[in-house]
């Protein structure tokens, strides 16, 4: 019994070291930094962003596109993993699921900053129009948001009655309790969690696959050069796929280091998140040459310009950037062992996951600065965009939110399922074989 | 100026929204007088059947109704469908219609709905000046992608915003092939210019933009407003080239700013008439004529040109 105590208290939640604390405040901060940003966008209009008539989204979509991508490794992880029985996925899944459901999260509030009237948000469902892809938008965001959350709270049960008795002394233990469902781990409780699982974990896969294709749909439902592509559907799932796992390889690289659980993540797991990573970069390197060399083919004048703006003009730098740092160079890394070393494949992740914020910006904003009529009549400075401070500030507080909501969740959730890892490790006996 | 005010004023196609002032409350009433069994003590007027017969009803029966029926702004006019017409050989970028039409609508923004554009295809092809707005498209993919019912499709062939429904999403502008839609990124601050009009300003679809609203989209509105008084359009009625012409296609007319009229079908037969991105099928209410012929050099446009700017500053003025 006394290696099970060790294993709870390696697992179970703990309080945050000075560090913690600080990155924490931090984050607080910037995140009132952009809540200040946005009241005072709310108060003088969004002509504090650099969006105008022509540039009509900026960078509140792309980083909404972003946000609503990385969710997609909630349902990669979790849900595929969890259905094809990969043991090795048993402390990274609650990573994944805490990191999904604080993006989707986070992509439905972006979508709001970007609405010129957020106080008529209820119009969407009390006028809603069912062609309309916002509307369509409006309905997988909110079921990926319950999905998310359901496949971050049911298997947690087990977990929440293990720390009930362990801060039962503590203002958390009445939570935790509550929380827990009056669990008491009985063959029929175990039953009907397993099934739970079974159906959500089942039931978020093609929800995830909409979730991504409606997105890409916003755009290719419309005219636009650059948007108007019938590859971009399976082409955002692939990028959501390469940014999912990107993120889940940096936030689980940074907590194993943080809280030394190299003893449950071990190389191997990151060896398995380098090859993932691989595969995910070469399906997106397929819709990549799809979306952006076969057009070069017979590109008519206005889609030749904007391949070109991409490719050699105003954007080449930043295209390069993102195609080589963010695609190519993890393509060639990650083939090498040594590539998918921890210390190696985190700065690669990292890399990655900050190639897909721009990589997002650059899906954006360019289609909307080559319009089919000349752009005339508008003073110089909209021919052009880069974001505002006050788009910049927002931005921030909105990716320092998520990265708050998942401190916050790794401070009270173990972020290692502590049953499973029991079982598994047999200090606790599997009277429930293939519990989840 | 002076002079285009006068045109405007000029009604047109004043028969069409003339509805009959009286009308008979009962149907059998009709058919009893028809057949004659009438009570001879009441007072009796006479009234003209729809098939043209003149017959005699009690007054009592006959009630005044208001000249024009309960109109929906949502529904348009019945049985009109409206059109325009562009006669690019007539354009050299006088951008009268642009005053009137920035005067009218209070447009205090940087982008005004109707804007000529100098277009040129290639290095090898004649350029030429092209008045642009709203195309009011038949399949317009705005109203496809607004999410709350806020911009709509009537049945006279409009397209109009709800500017107190917009949620301002912008979708409709990304959609939109011919970027004619303007966003309120500010407050418009209209109050100066809404403030010398004889009529405070309501909130209503016809008006697009009278007064505007912060965080919603505007855009040309086709002056339902005017064709209710029987006017035209303000940039038709403000062209000193007769460049524009509008009416309905259900009557194949269309009139110009000095009041003469032509057979839509006709017009575009013999003048090759055409639609922009007609490739894309968003059938547009808007029909172009080419820059052929013109009586003006193209040069002459000029020195109106204004590469930067389509609405005028108040010191401008």
């Amino acid at each position: 019994m006394s290696k099970y105590d060790d294993l709870v208290a390696e697992l179970a939640p703990r309080k945050f070291t000075k560090l913690g604390v600080s990155w924490t405040i931090g984050l607080a901060i910037v995140t009132l930094i952009g809540i200040a940003a946005y009241i005072d966008q709310i108060i003088k209009g969004q002509i504090v962003t650099n969006m105008r008539d022509y540039v009509l989204w900026g960078v509140y979509i792309s980083n909404f596109v972003f946000f609503v991508a990385i969710s997609f490794v909630g349902s990669l992880t979790a849900a595929v993993l969890r259905l094809t029985h990969k043991t090795w996925r048993t402390p990274l899944v609650r990573i994944a699921e805490i990191i999904a459901f604080a993006a989707i999260v986070l992509a439905g509030v972006t979508i709001i900053l970007d609405m010129g009237r957020p106080d008529r948000l209820l119009n969407l469902f009390i006028h809603a129009r069912l062609q309309s892809p916002i509307t369509w938008d409006v309905v997988i965001i909110t079921t990926y948001i319950a999905i998310s959350a359901l496949i971050l709270y049911i298997p947690l049960l087990p977990d929440l009655a293990i720390l009930k008795d362990k801060f039962k002394d503590n203002w958390t233990g009445i939570w935790y309790k509550r929380l827990s469902l009056k669990w008491k781990g009985s063959v029929k409780q175990w039953a009907i969690q397993k099934k739970s699982i079974k159906i959500v974990a089942i039931l978020i896969i093609p929800v995830a696959l909409i979730l991504q294709t409606v997105d890409a749909w916003l755009f290719s439902t419309t005219f636009r050069i650059g948007w108007d592509s019938t590859n971009l559907g399976p082409y955002f799932i692939a990028g959501a796929f390469v940014v999912g796992v990107g993120g889940l390889i940096s936030v689980t690289y940074v907590l194993r280091k943080v809280y030394k659980l190299e003893k449950y993540i071990t190389e191997l797991h990151f060896d398995k998140l380098g090859k993932m990573l691989v595969f995910a970069c070469l399906v997106y390197l397929y819709f990549n040459i799809s979306e952006y060399l076969l057009p070069a083919f017979t590109a008519p004048k206005a889609e030749e310009a904007h391949l070109r703006e991409l490719f050699v003009g105003h954007y080449a730098p930043l295209f390069w950037f993102v195609t080589i740092g963010g695609l190519i160079l993890p393509i060639i890394l990650l083939i090498f062992p040594w590539g998918r070393k921890p210390k190696v494949l985190f700065f690669i992740a990292i890399l990655v996951v900050i190639t897909s914020w721009w990589k997002r910006y650059l899906i954006v904003v360019p289609a909307l600065l080559h319009p089919f009529l000349p752009v005339q009549g508008v003073p110089e400075s909209w021919h052009s965009y880069f974001p505002s401070m006050h788009e910049w500030a927002i931005v921030s507080g909105t990716l320092a939110a998520a990265l708050l909501i998942i401190t916050i969740l790794v401070r009270y959730v173990p972020i290692i399922p502590i049953h499973r890892t029991a079982t598994e490790m047999g200090i606790l006996p599997n009277d429930k074989d293939e519990q989840s | 100026m002076k002079k285009s005010d006068d045109k405007s004023r000029r009604s047109f196609l004043n028969n069409g929204l003339t509805i009959g002032a009286f009308s008979i409350i009962s149907g059998s009433l009709i058919a009893s007088k028809l057949f004659g069994n009438d009570e001879p003590d009441e007072e009796l007027v006479e009234v003209m059947t729809t098939e043209g017969d003149i017959i005699k009803v009690p007054a009592s029966e006959v009630e005044e109704v208001p000249k024009k029926p309960a109109y929906n702004e949502r529904e348009g006019f019945a049985n009109r469908k409206f059109v325009m017409v562009v006669d690019l050989a007539k354009c050299r970028n006088a951008l009268k219609c642009q005053d009137a039409c920035n005067k009218h609508h209070y447009i205090v923004g940087d982008n005004a709905w109707l804007k000529v554009y100098k277009m040129q295809e290639s290095e090898q092809t004649a350029p030429y000046w092209m008045p642009m707005m709203c195309q009011h498209c038949d399949e317009p993919a705005c109203v496809t992608v607004c999410p709350v019912d806020a911009t709509f499709k009537r049945r006279d062939g409009i397209v109009l915003i709800d500017n107190e429904q917009c949620i301002g999403c912008r979708f409709c502008m990304a959609a939109c092939p011919y970027s004619t839609r303007v966003f309120n990124w500010n407050d418009p601050e209209q109050e100066t210019a809404l403030a010398e009009e004889e009529h405070p300003a309501e909130h209503s679809a016809d008006h697009c933009g009278h007064p505007s609203i912060k965080g919603t989209v505007d855009k040309c509105d086709f002056c339902p407003h005017s064709i209710d008084k029987g006017e035209l359009p303000h940039c038709v009625a403000a062209c000193p080239n007769d460049v524009f012409l509008f009416g309905d296609a259900y009557e194949d007319t269309v009139t110009n700013g000095s009041g003469q009229s032509y057979r839509l079908s006709e017009l575009l037969e013999e003048k090759a008439g055409y639609r922009l991105m007609e490739g894309l099928g968003t059938e547009p209410s808007v029909f172009y004529l080419p820059p052929v012929d013109r009586s003006d050099a193209f040069e002459d446009g000029l020195k109106e040109y204004r590469e930067f700017n389509s609405v005028k500053k108040p010191e401008e003025l």
